[in-house]
């Protein structure tokens, strides 16, 4: 048997509508027998009849209505078909969910899926990834699976959490990355994984910038460097100790996210290890992101937009000779 | 809570229409409004309250409106100036003052100010500042209501002129119907949003026109009669509750203050000033108390002394209280705290 990270999404939903009564799926598409743009919902409007509703292309409503049902003791589930589109919804996210337990003491506990980052031919306003913007806000807690066993367990464990949680999903992982079985059971939110462990150099990624910075060490392994690459997870909150550690065991830090450069998570993780393990260091911190420009359609101009392997293995071989 | 209305002997013996103790309650809710904004009005012109005072004056009998026909387990969102209808719906006068004075036992804690107040688990909606953002929240509680099998329950939004210009508004406008939830949106329009008139907000004939476009049932209003206020707004909550279509109601007054107490107004002009909708929507209902005896003047003199009293004494209240103080404070977003972000 063999599951994919698109059907460890479907998975953790309609085990959660089977378990939790108080759980329903909101959002464009994701109900009748179509089930999504990415069919990340198929069949369950039919095993749940009632409670996978198709909604109008209305981001901002989409949202302030699950944060109004979520009030009411809901564990609504928001599917926004491509993460890009959150932006509309960017009003009732941060300004709504994410100050109302800190403004009134009464949190707003919904779980936002935002089918994210880049494929080929997506282009500029299907490819983005929006993780480092929700996590610049307080009041949100931000997770980024980058396995199919995370994207099953980290989804359960964001409809348990009382407070809005951001759930990135990586559509280029969707179909790409296989499981031969579900976990009962992941690591703890909040908490760093070692994907890969090393001693040379120290890879912080997250979502599918895991698997290129993975694809990366093993080329370098070929080459007698071993890398460790830590995993986040969710990027807040941010596992400092996790990160810490590897570079206390490897003495230098490549971060590497597939958001814009300006900012974000690989500069907050590059600002705590330089701020708080400054000592640990042998080299400065590097950090590798997507180009500070739109996501380009054509697919020679994306695959060089975005980090992989070969731009992840090039950065790194320059850090490790420093 | 107001004491029942004391009806004097000359209201008792006019042959009294069914709708007036209503009215005179409404009326008392309105005085009260009126009495504790003109009295935030003089401590922020005094320096005691800190950031703001957005006040209600002129719409007093549309907000009361609001409040007055939902019940325990309604929903309502309300906006800037709707004083006369939280009161009405149940919100203390001390959850006013703690949070205008910055109590750190007010609701908000001093976390948030003046009209951003509100008690979510009594559902008593907090705004925020965003116009247009609390009718779809409205919608989510109202069909979270029938997702766990309650029934009879409304819920009623307040928006103004100004904030039906908004894409948010829209948006929770068409979910609202496409969920037909039993919602009413009760839309004051005031002439200004903020300084800008009528005629740069919008170019469409009548607001109301709109309800037929979103699948709503649409009413017009004289914001400054209070009888037409109970009347077309207590329908609007009554269908509602019945199973009809969501409710739009478009009340139009003028709005007799500033934005807030820091804006003189000046930009409203005498022409305005004179228009039937500028009345003082207060003095009207008054007016009508005396020419329906409905209730004399002393008992009306007696109503004004025992509002005051009560604003007095919350007022005197949330000043003993203590404020909130930044060593002392849980600077925690989260209810999760295990899941709180350290930046040590």
């Amino acid at each position: 048997m063999s599951i994919t990270y698109l059907e460890a999404i479907r998975e953790a939903q309609a085990k959660l509508l089977r378990d939790d009564e108080r759980v329903f799926i909101y959002g464009q598409d994701v109900g009748g027998t179509f089930g999504g743009a990415f069919k990340a919902t198929k069949g369950l409007a039919k095993e749940f009849p009632g409670r996978v509703l198709n909604t109008p292309i209305s981001e901002d409503a989409i949202v302030g209505t699950a944060i109004g049902a979520a009030m009411q003791g809901m564990r609504p589930i928001v599917e926004m078909q491509f993460a890009d589109f959150s932006s509309i919804a960017l009003n009732q996210i941060l300004n709504n969910a994410g100050t109302h337990h800190w403004r009134t003491g009464m949190p707003v506990p919904i779980t936002v899926r935002l089918p994210s980052g880049g494929t080929k031919g997506s282009g500029p306003f299907h490819s983005q990834s929006m993780e480092s913007i929700y996590a610049h806000y307080p009041g949100l807690i931000v997770m980024t699976p980058a396995t199919v066993e995370d994207a099953y367990t980290m989804l359960i464990e964001a409809v348990a959490i009382d407070d809005p949680v951001i759930y990135c999903e990586h559509k280029y992982l969707y179909y790409h990355l296989k499981a031969d079985k579900l976990p009962e059971k992941g690591l703890p939110t909040g908490r760093a994984r070692i994907a890969r462990e090393g001693r040379d150099l120290t890879i912080v990624s997250y979502s599918a910038m895991v698997q290129e910075s993975l694809a990366a060490a093993e080329e370098l392994a070929r080459e007698g460097f071993e890398v460790e690459v830590v995993d986040l997870r969710t990027v807040k909150p941010l596992d400092t100790d996790t990160v810490l550690a590897s570079v206390a065991r490897t003495g230098r830090l490549l971060c590497v996210g597939e958001s814009f450069p300006w900012g974000g998570a690989t500069a907050e993780v590059i600002a705590r290890v330089t701020s708080q393990g400054f000592h640990l260091l042998d080299a400065a911190p590097q950090r590798l992101n997507a180009k500070d420009t739109p996501i380009p359609y054509h697919p020679n101009l994306w695959s060089a937009h975005r980090p992989n392997a070969q731009h992840i293995a090039t950065k790194a071989r320059a850090l490790l000779r420093e | 809570m107001l004491q029942t209305a004391q009806r004097s002997a000359k209201s008792k013996t006019k042959k009294a229409a069914p709708l007036h103790e209503r009215f005179l309650e409404a009326f008392r809710w309105m005085l009260l409004a009126r009495t504790l904004e003109e009295k935030l009005v003089s401590l922020y012109r005094g320096g005691l309250i800190t950031g703001g005072v957005y006040i209600g004056k002129g719409q007093e009998a549309i907000s009361v409106a609001c409040g007055l026909f939902l019940q325990k387990g309604d929903i309502f969102a309300p906006l800037i100036r709707d004083q006369a209808g939280r009161s009405a719906f149940g919100e203390p006068l001390l959850d006013v003052t703690r949070t205008y004075l910055g109590s750190r036992l007010g609701p908000m804690r001093g976390r948030d100010g003046n009209i951003h107040r509100g008690h979510p688990r009594k559902n008593e909606l907090a705004m925020i500042s965003h116009l247009g953002a609390m009718i779809s929240v409205t919608v989510g509680a109202l069909l979270a209501k029938r997702f766990k099998g309650e029934k009879n329950f409304v819920g009623l939004a307040s928006i103004g002129e100004g904030g039906m210009q908004t894409g948010s508004f829209h948006e929770g406008m068409n979910i609202a119907a496409v969920e037909q939830v039993p919602l009413v949106v009760v839309a004051t329009n005031n002439h200004y949003a903020y300084s800008t008139p009528n005629d740069r907000e919008f170019a469409c004939h009548d607001l109301v026109d709109r309800a037929l476009g979103y699948g709503f049932e649409g009413y017009s209003l004289d914001g400054t009669d209070l009888a037409a206020c109970l009347d077309v707004i207590g329908s609007a909550v009554k269908r509602a509750r019945a199973g009809r279509p969501p409710q739009l109601v478009v009340a139009s007054v003028l709005r007799l203050s500033g934005h807030g107490e820091h804006d003189d107004a000046s930009y409203v002009t005498e022409e305005i000033k004179q228009q039937p909708f500028a009345r003082d929507c207060l003095k009207v209902a008054e007016q009508t108390i005396i020419d329906l005896n409905l209730s004399d003047a002393e008992t009306l003199a007696e109503w004004r002394k025992h509002a005051a009293a009560q604003v007095d004494e919350a007022i005197a209240s949330a000043q003993k209280e203590p404020a909130p103080e930044g060593d002392k404070e849980d600077w925690c977003a989260l209810s999760t705290r295990d899941l709180v972000d350290s930046f040590e």
